[in-house]
């Protein structure tokens, strides 16, 4: 048989280990796994900072699964309980509210990282060809983990969990036709109830999770399939030596292990400041509203989502209704995000990297983010923050004004893209790495 | 790749010293976690000490209170009864209260502070059934030289009034005698021994 | 060493300033009426003001209101024993191992007041200590209400007020608006003048003084654990502070080979 002829391991200095590393290699693919995906992985040698978020989003994604699991261990999902036994959790299971705040810091600090991370293939232009699929299989995760916070943020059944899920639902309301049955059949009740809450349970607890769980995976794959980008934004596999090993590459391990342990360290430190001295987060993290216990009879003044849910939520709100139909507003959010799969086409820069690309590239990108921001900032006020313009402009909101304004320019940023990329003035790119 | 038989030496302490503070963070971080299964204070509330008033027990009643969800016994004891523990002494397979089944101060012939009043977990200690009571009437059942005691339905475990197993039952020792503590002439509190009038 | 500060800067100031930038003008601060409040004089680790707060909150709070995710054996964290919880603090016959539930039913408080008074477990979380310290010291005298009570901070609120033996009975007698740009409620501040018509048992300062004292329990009393979280939070950021260095030199070690 082919596995018996695998060469003995040796090298750990100990026999018995060399052993039983043996046994194990000849019947799985221990060694040449650690070594394709770990040991003999060649990563670009010039990864920055912004590397740093990839691995952080692993890290967050296991600890939600960690304290996830500890979590379900005491939560009821039932509408007359789940309340009371979130608070349990928090005061009478010993340990629960480290682990109840691990899990409500993680769900926040897990967007910051995939966020963090997206920008980073944008600088980078880690999205553009041959890392199509890569990039893909990412804005599949991103979707991913947004029904997941979704469907957990119901689960603790205060006010905001409630009023959230029902605006959120009720946006499926505003398609023609089949709307309102699409909604009705989502909460399997006239409003959200306990029905709501049990099949928003098991898609967050299991479903959404195994999903999450193949997509990561699906995305290392392609990534190792590849190679990595790096902030060059040039190929590393083009200058190989006699071996076949890139010039500009070192392994994974331990070179980026290392560096990535260094991360995780700075990570926590921020992540147990959160978690230990300001879990709420000033109300962004948690919110004040969702420690009353959802009443379906009175909503809270002012409903909004959880922060990373807000530059969208903006963009829905400030699209005005068309025939008395929220229906745009809905297209529009759902366009918002659904843009992001067809960004490796959309990109015709001559060049990946932001540092070789000109003015035409930099100044979008930076538009980009204040705008992502602004409206980020916007969704969690009401409109009403800004105060209103004068009757010449027939008193309507500022902020409403605003995240218009940044709406359009959202979603410039993707549709002349092809255009702006392509007449930007490029510098030339390096044949190796700078270091 | 460096030479594997030279050992950098300062690499490889830095990475034991990694590998050691990594290893008691994790060690530490899994402390919330195991803790979370320990009994909560829903649970501790409900397991607390139950008080039991004997003001209304007889001599020969037996009365059940419940404690952490278990049966406990409380028999008042007649003069009898007691002295009929002593001639079961030689069936009864640990006569002398060897194995701590019981608190120190219930250590005696009669496993009770006060010889009449005896307290005991009301469960069998083969496979956790609770037994019957099958009084010294019952001779007819039990056998002439019954003595009274408990009768385990499920596997034929026996018990005399004091709780003790009789040889040759598939329970191995002595029914338990829990903590308890008087609280006056009439009130036992049952499951803890430290606030003793 | 330049490169490490920034390494290590970047992060903590992504991860910081992203919600500190949002944090501008927090969505839960100002209460619904636009009404300025008072910053709550409280302090956490007080345990003699807990213990007046919690004295105050069995005997003027529990008899309307529940706080049924609070156990009283939780108050030996305040430094009282169990027969000072059960003889002092306890009037409804509930062991120590109970928790604060109240005998008055939903049906019954609907009956009485108009709606259920809500439960106060977790008040302080909901509405923040500055809205319930302004709160409490913000009753009037109101006829046209059918309690004879209002509310400044809290306008048109179905409880009457529950201290005014202590406080007394005030009349609202002038309100003018302040700094009037501010159309709408946010920022433009309100000053509101009371009368004292009745005085109570307490002077205003002993007043306020012991509404401070019950605002702190209920914060403790929204999250126990908070002051055990900080103690054992400063632990866990100096051992990662100290792993810091260890992991950096580890990081440089290895990446010698690469420079």
């Amino acid at each position: 048989m082919a596995a018996a002829e695998k060469p003995p391991v040796s090298g750990t200095g100990s026999v018995a280990l060399d052993g039983a590393l043996t046994w194990v290699d000849q019947r799985f693919p221990l060694i040449s796994t650690w070594k394709a995906h770990l040991s003999e992985y060649y990563a670009p040698k010039n990864f920055n900072f912004w590397y740093y978020f990839g691995s952080l989003a692993m890290l967050v994604l296991a600890i939600q699964i960690v304290t996830g699991i500890f979590l379900t261990m005491n939560y009821k999902p039932d509408a007359n309980l789940a309340f009371g036994s979130v608070e349990y959790i928090m005061r009478e299971v010993p340990g629960g509210w480290i682990i109840r705040y691990m899990h409500s810091t993680g769900a926040s600090a897990f967007f910051i990282c995939v966020y963090l991370h997206m920008f980073r293939s944008l600088l980078y232009g880690s999205h553009r060809r041959p890392r199509e699929l890569l990039w893909i299989f990412g804005v599949l995760i991103y979707l991913s983990l947004m029904g997941e916070a979704f469907f957990g943020y119901l689960l603790p059944w205060g006010q905001m969990s409630y009023w959230g899920a029902q605006v959120i639902i009720n946006l499926f309301s505003a398609i023609p036709f089949v709307g309102p049955d699409i909604s009705l059949w989502i909460r399997g009740d006239y409003v959200i109830s306990d029905a709501t809450l049990n099949r928003f349970f098991a898609l967050h607890v299991i479903a959404l999770p195994l999903v999450l769980l193949g997509l990561v995976m699906a995305h290392l794959l392609a990534l190792h399939e590849v190679g990595s980008n790096n902030p060059d934004g040039i190929e590393i596999k083009k200058h190989k030596d006699a071996n076949g090993i890139p010039l500009d590459g070192i392994p994974f391990h331990p070179y980026y292990t290392v560096k990535d342990i260094f991360g995780v360290v700075v990570f926590l430190i921020v992540f147990a400041i959160i978690v230990f001295f300001a879990p709420e987060m000033g109300g962004y993290f948690l919110e004040a509203n969702n420690f009353i216990p959802a009443n379906p009879l009175q909503t809270p003044p002012h409903i909004a989502p959880v922060w990373y849910f807000t530059p969208y939520y903006s963009i829905l709100r400030s699209v005005p209704p068309l025939f008395n139909s929220q229906f745009p507003g809905v297209v529009a959010m759902g366009a918002s995000v659904m843009i992001l799969f067809a960004l490796p086409w959309l990109d015709r820069g001559a060049v990946k990297s932001i540092r070789y690309r000109g003015r035409y590239f930099k100044v979008p990108l930076t538009a980009f983010v204040i705008v992502f921001l602004v409206l980020g900032y916007l969704g969690t006020e009401p409109t009403t923050v800004w105060g209103q313009f004068g009757p010449w402009l027939g008193n309507v909101d500022r902020a409403t004004v605003v995240a218009r304004i940044c709406s359009v320019i959202y979603f410039l940023f993707f549709i002349l893209m092809p255009w702006y990329t392509k007449v930007d003035k490029t510098k030339p790119e390096p044949e190796r790495v700078t270091h | 790749m460096s030479d594997d038989k030279k050992v950098n030496k300062g690499r490889r302490n830095l990475v034991i010293a990694c590998g050691a503070a990594g290893g008691v963070a994790g060690v530490a971080a899994a402390v919330p976690f195991a803790a979370s299964w320990l009994p909560s204070e829903r649970a501790k509330a409900g397991g607390a000490p139950v008080v039991a008033d004997i003001s209304t027990l007889e001599p020969g009643q037996i009365m059940t209170v419940e404690w952490r969800s278990k049966p406990v016994w409380i028999v008042r004891r007649t003069k009898s009864m007691l002295d009929g523990l002593a001639k079961v002494d030689s069936k009864v397979s640990d006569p002398h209260s060897d194995v701590p089944q019981q608190p120190e101060y219930a250590k005696n012939e009669y496993r009770s502070i006060k010889p009449e009043v005896l307290v005991l977990v009301g469960i069998c200690t083969h496979l956790g059934c609770s037994p019957e009571s099958e009084p010294i009437a019952n001779k007819a059942l039990m056998g002439a030289d019954w003595e009274g005691g408990w009768f385990c339905p499920c596997h034929g475990s026996k018990f005399d009034l004091a709780g003790r197993v009789y040889k040759g039952s598939p329970a191995p020792i002595n029914l338990e005698v829990p903590k308890y503590t008087y609280l006056s002439d009439t009130r036992i509190l049952i499951g803890d021994d430290t606030k003793g009038a | 060493m330049k490169k490490l500060i920034a390494t290590l800067l970047l992060p903590a100031a992504t991860f910081v300033a992203l919600p500190a930038f949002l944090l501008g003008s927090p969505a839960a601060m100002a209460s619904e009426g636009g009404v300025r409040l008072d910053t709550a004089p409280i302090k956490p680790t007080d345990v003699i003001s807990l213990q007046r707060g919690a004295r105050t909150f069995a005997n003027y709070c529990l008899n309307c209101h529940s706080a049924s995710l609070m156990r009283w054996n939780r108050l030996e964290e305040l430094g009282l024993n169990e027969s000072q919880i059960s003889d002092n603090l306890i009037f409804t016959g509930d062991k120590i191992g109970d928790l604060m539930n109240v005998a008055m039913t939903k049906k019954d408080a609907r009956k009485w007041f108009g709606a259920a008074p809500p439960d106060l477990s977790v008040i302080a979380r909901a509405r923040g200590a500055d809205w319930l310290y302004s709160y409490l010291r913000s009753f009037y005298r109101d006829p046209a209400r059918p309690t004879g009570w209002n509310n400044t901070v809290f306008e048109n609120v179905g409880m009457p007020n529950p201290l005014w033996q202590l406080q007394g009975e005030r009349v609202r007698v002038e309100e003018k608006a302040k700094g009037g740009e501010g159309k709408e409620g946010h920022g433009g501040a309100t000053t509101v003048k009371y009368e004292m018509v009745k005085p109570g048992s307490l002077t205003t300062v002993q007043y306020d003084a012991m509404v401070a004292d019950l605002v702190n329990f209920l914060v403790y009393m929204g999250e126990p654990a908070a002051t055990t979280r900080k103690q054992i939070g400063i632990f866990v950021l100096l051992y990662l502070l100290a792993m810091l260095p260890l992991v950096y030199l580890l990081k440089r070690e290895f990446w010698k080979d690469v420079h």
